[in-house]
């Protein structure tokens, strides 16, 4: 058993974490240095670790903790699968995030907290049983509310109340829903089938309770109706923190979470007896269309892009709620499809924010003339949005489709298909100005003048660019073994083998 | 064989140390002090090592006449706790009373007072010897709380005196009808001797009252926010972390050794159900308190309030028993090292900012990162996130409190961490705002920072020790009552 590489990779973030709080605000290469060479050392870490799966290795690491519930970390195909994601996208974001606060005050607490945010995302792939899980949630939680409210104005502090107080209260849930778990069947460790004493543990409705309890506790950082109002509000902070909440750190958590609970606490099968399934399903369609819905009314281009996450993380929640290795697949390669599509339209709000001060879909007729490359990259994470082939989000549709119709849910795949319409409808308009509308008067590169090129900075682009390939390429490359269809359908095909 | 001059030695150095510090000069004071502390340090090192349970009677006289002296497991994980908690404030204290040399003068001998008044009652078996401890400690905390000489100090001061005379008066009652009618005073005896029946249960009822009364219980509370807020910032620490303990240890023991033959299912439930009421009303008000120093000790009452909730659970012979004991010595743990370092950190923040209102906090995130982080650390505690000592004392207090079968407190307590999220992160939130002006700032030692910080991780990280702990306190309450601890 390899525990050091476990260790690693938890670690890499941590103690980069507390020693950039240490550094004093002006070393700025130093804080450089560290940030990187800890971004590379954790990706060399999680490669190492998907290596050595492949070759058959297991990795485990158990401290004690609490009575009758160790410390527990695992490299799992699941966990491996988020921890991965976490890991090239925690590099991504480091590149962006030190050109986009260039020059900013408090730096080293913003690093510090960032590194600490990402030591959770990956404690929470890692976690192998629920008070694992827990701590790590909830040190997420507290690791995040610092990058929300860093910029200090009141808006940022409300937007940080808000957040606190709906994960905390979902934290509360959670608590509640493990300790009554655990006192009916035992420590939970995550296992594909889930616990088996859970199958004969009595009332089917006092089950169907705790997983509802355990759901809400997820659900609240997942942001599933009705537990998703603090998301909007969280916009308030520095786009790489929108940027990385939204596409891996505290949305993902929430439904990775879900895949957990569903997957390897009750099982697919028991979850499926127990007939939590299909309301979870259609609490997750519903909040496909709402926020697809609430998407479309936005004007600030950050706000459209919250609550079509909203959206589009339901369909991860969706994917887990159709009993079919189908549908488990189209969910799975969702968590990745849509952190990748997510982390560039963030990335290109943020480049559009930083370099014109644009912040309103409004303001955006003709800015692809100013920022060709930015544009493309928004073009193609917005088209695997809404699900066109060859990009990524249209293999996640694709399977969830197939999923649907093999769990015998055919109004899922008319939910979908509204879903594309809607985010056609708010993402086709934004193109369409971008691209082809005249630059409003007054600004060099009108229609009468050659454009003006206005490109965001190297360190900008160079993430967004890099995001963007990675869409196309997992939409193209689907097909081989090391795509991430490649690695879910192989999750999906042990958590249907017995 | 060490056990004859081991134990004495962990009330009586300190005792010395008190007298040493008082009558020498100031400039040996404080080497003296760290001699002392390292003494101490050595002293309960060696206590902790020696495995076995130890005892001791002073003088060869042997119960009941005699006093004796026992350390058990749980006593060597207090004395263990006061060490750590003195080290921090010792080290505080330094930078605190660096402009205020007479404060210094008054508030060394009275600490290490405190010390040997704390040790005492953790080890001492017999009901009158915890009575003088108990006397002891509160007297020599009220002298601490009086100690810089206000008015609104003095005035705290006495009216705790009042409250700790009456509280005195009570146990002494107690202790009187119990010996009256037994004619021992050793706690093992006691609970031998002791008759089941109305005028056993009145005399223990006296004895919780007085008990409840000094750990600031709901509703007899009052006197505390206005002693521990308006103490000097050192002494608000340790009458916070240590002297409302002393009373709850004592009050502990007296429950594991009188459950087995009295019948204590409905006072259990009744101090169980004050807590609950403690940790809302107390969580309430320390929302609506506009200074620092006074939110942190509302918030004490609320924490008390978690403290009287294991005595629901805490019936001989029942599978719950065993993990509402440890839920009780990590809510001791959690609370003493993060409320210490919470008043610590506050005194940091309110020396810099000059005054004690919340607004003081603004942009201390960037002007005392430290002290900032230290609080909120000791915040996480008292809420109860993972990997705090504060969770694992909920954490046990939920399975606790299902093993019993009696789920509503599920639903208290997870309120009660939601109350106490919302007021720590009420004063957080302050120190996120831009400072309004930078040339107010006053210097503060950085020592003082780092001592809050120190105690503020053994709250916050300690959680991960809960295990250990658990197994190490096994045996103290395995096969409670057939094995009397």
């Amino acid at each position: 058993m390899n525990t050091w590489l476990l260790a690693a990779t938890l670690a890499s973030s941590l103690f980069a974490g507390l020693l950039i709080f240490c550094l004093p605000e002006r070393s700025v290469r130093l804080r450089t240095t560290i940030n990187l060479a800890a971004a590379l050392l954790k990706l060399a870490c999680v490669a190492g670790m998907l290596w050595g799966t492949e070759q058959g290795q297991q990795y485990e690491l158990r401290l004690p903790f609490l009575p009758g519930n160790d410390f527990l970390l695992r490299a799992d195909t699941l966990g491996l699968l988020f921890m991965t994601l976490s890991a090239v996208l925690w590099l991504f974001t480091t590149i962006y995030a030190i050109g986009y606060l260039e020059g900013s005050p408090h730096r080293s607490r913003f690093f510090g907290f960032f590194s600490l945010c990402v030591t959770a995302t990956v404690g929470i792939a890692m976690a192998g049983n629920l008070a694992t899980f827990f701590l790590f949630y909830e040190l997420l939680t507290l690791a995040t509310y610092p990058l929300v409210v860093h910029r200090g104005t009141p808006k940022a502090l409300a937007g940080g109340a808000r957040y606190l107080a709906y994960t905390l209260g979902g934290g509360a849930l959670l608590l509640a829903g493990i300790v009554g778990l655990q006192s009916l069947v035992g420590t939970v460790e995550f296992r594909f089938g889930g616990v088996a004493a859970l199958r004969d543990a009595g009332d089917p409705i006092v089950l169907a309770a705790l997983f509802a309890l355990l759901v809400a506790g997820m659900g609240v950082k997942a942001a599933l109706f009705p537990l998703h109002g603090w998301l909007p509000h969280a916009m308030v902070a520095p786009a790489p923190v929108s940027a990385l909440l939204h596409a891996v750190a505290v949305v993902k958590a929430g439904a990775f979470g879900i895949v957990r609970l569903v997957y390897e606490v009750f099982g697919i099968e028991t979850a499926q007896s127990l007939g939590v399934l299909t309301p979870l399903a259609v609490l997750a369609a519903f909040t496909i269309l709402l926020g697809s819905f609430r998407a479309l009314a936005q004007d600030d281009l950050k706000r459209r892009l919250a609550y079509s996450t909203v959206s589009q993380v339901s369909y991860i929640v969706l994917g887990v709620a159709l009993f079919g290795p189908m549908g488990t697949i189209g969910g799975l390669v969702h968590l990745v499809h849509q952190g990748i599509m997510k982390i560039t339209l963030f990335f290109c709000a943020g480049n559009y924010a930083e370099t014109l001060g644009i912040h309103r879909v409004s303001e955006l007729a003709g800015v692809g003339r100013r920022m060709p490359w930015t544009t493309a990259a928004f073009t193609v994470a917005a088209l695997g949005m809404i699900g066109l082939p060859p990009m990524a989000g249209f293999v996640s549709k694709w399977y969830l489709g197939l999923g649907a119709l093999e769990a015998d849910m055919g109004w899922v795949l008319a939910v979908l298909l509204l879903s594309s319409l809607l985010n056609a409808a708010y993402f086709l308009p934004i193109l369409h100005s971008a691209w082809f509308d005249p630059l409003p008067d007054g600004q060099p590169g009108t229609t009468t003048t050659a454009p003006v090129r206005n490109e965001a900075s190297p360190a900008l682009l160079g993430p967004t660019l890099a995001a963007a390939t990675l869409v196309l390429a997992f939409g193209l490359l689907a097909g081989t073994a090391w795509s991430p269809l490649g690695w879910v359908e192989r999750i999906a095909s042990e958590a249907y083998s017995p | 064989m060490t056990e004859v001059f081991l134990l004495p030695l962990a009330v009586l150095l300190p005792l010395l140390m008190a007298c040493c510090v008082h009558v020498s000069a100031d400039r040996f004071a404080r080497p003296l002090q760290w001699v002392g502390a390292l003494g101490m340090a050595t002293l309960v090192l060696a206590l902790v090592a020696h495995d076995a349970p130890m005892r001791t009677v002073l003088g060869g006289w042997e119960a009941p006449l005699g006093i004796e002296l026992v350390a058990d497991r749980l006593a060597k994980t207090l004395l263990v706790f006061t060490l750590l908690v003195y080290a921090a404030v010792l080290l505080y204290a330094e930078g605190y009373f660096a402009q205020s040399p007479i404060e210094a003068r008054r508030f060394r001998p009275l600490a290490w007072l405190l010390w040997a008044a704390c040790n005492a009652a953790f080890l001492s078996d017999d009901l009158f010897n915890l009575y003088v401890t108990l006397e002891l400690a509160g007297l020599t905390a009220v002298g601490l709380a009086a100690l810089s000489g206000h008015p609104k100090a003095l005035a705290a001061a006495l009216r705790y005196l009042l409250a700790a005379l009456l509280a005195a008066n009570l146990f002494l009652l107690g202790l009187a009808l119990l010996y009256g009618s037994t004619g021992v005073l050793s706690l093992r005896m006691l609970a031998a001797a002791v008759e089941p029946g109305t005028a056993s249960l009145l005399a223990f009822v006296l004895l919780v009252t007085a008990l409840a009364l000094k750990t600031a219980l709901l509703p007899l509370h009052t006197w505390l926010p206005p002693a521990h807020g308006g103490a000097v910032t050192p002494v608000s620490a340790l009458l916070s972390a240590l002297v409302i303990k002393v009373s709850f240890v004592i009050l502990l023991k007296l429950w594991l050794h009188f459950a087995p033959v009295l019948d204590l299912v409905v006072l259990g439930q009744g101090l169980a159900v004050m807590g609950a009421l403690a940790v809302v009303w107390g969580s309430l008000l320390a929302l609506r308190q506009q200074r620092l120093k006074m939110l942190v000790a509302y918030s004490t009452v609320a924490q008390v309030g978690y403290l009287f909730l294991p005595f629901a659970w805490l019936r001989p012979g029942t599978p719950a028993a065993a993990v509402a004991f440890d839920a009780s010595v990590l809510q001791i743990l959690g609370h003493g090292f993060a409320k210490a370092a919470m008043f610590l950190a506050a005194g940091v923040l309110l020396r810099a900012a000059g005054r004690d209102g919340l607004e003081g906090l603004q942009g201390a995130a960037s002007r005392q990162p430290l002290a900032v982080f230290a609080l909120a650390l000791a915040g996480i505690s008292l809420i109860g996130l993972p990997p705090s000592l504060g969770f694992s004392a909920k954490w046990s207090m939920l399975q606790a409190a299902l093993l019993a079968g009696q789920w509503p407190w599920v639903l208290l307590l997870l309120t009660g961490s939601l109350l106490t999220a919302a007021y720590v992160f009420r004063a957080i939130r302050y120190a996120f705002l831009p400072a309004p002006d930078v040339s107010e700032l006053r210097p503060v030692p950085a020592l003082m920072s780092y001592s809050a910080l120190l105690l503020a991780v053994l709250a916050a990280f300690g959680g991960l020790g809960t295990a250990t702990l658990a197994a190490w306190l096994e045996i103290e309450i395995a096969g409670w009552p057939e094995a009397l601890p």
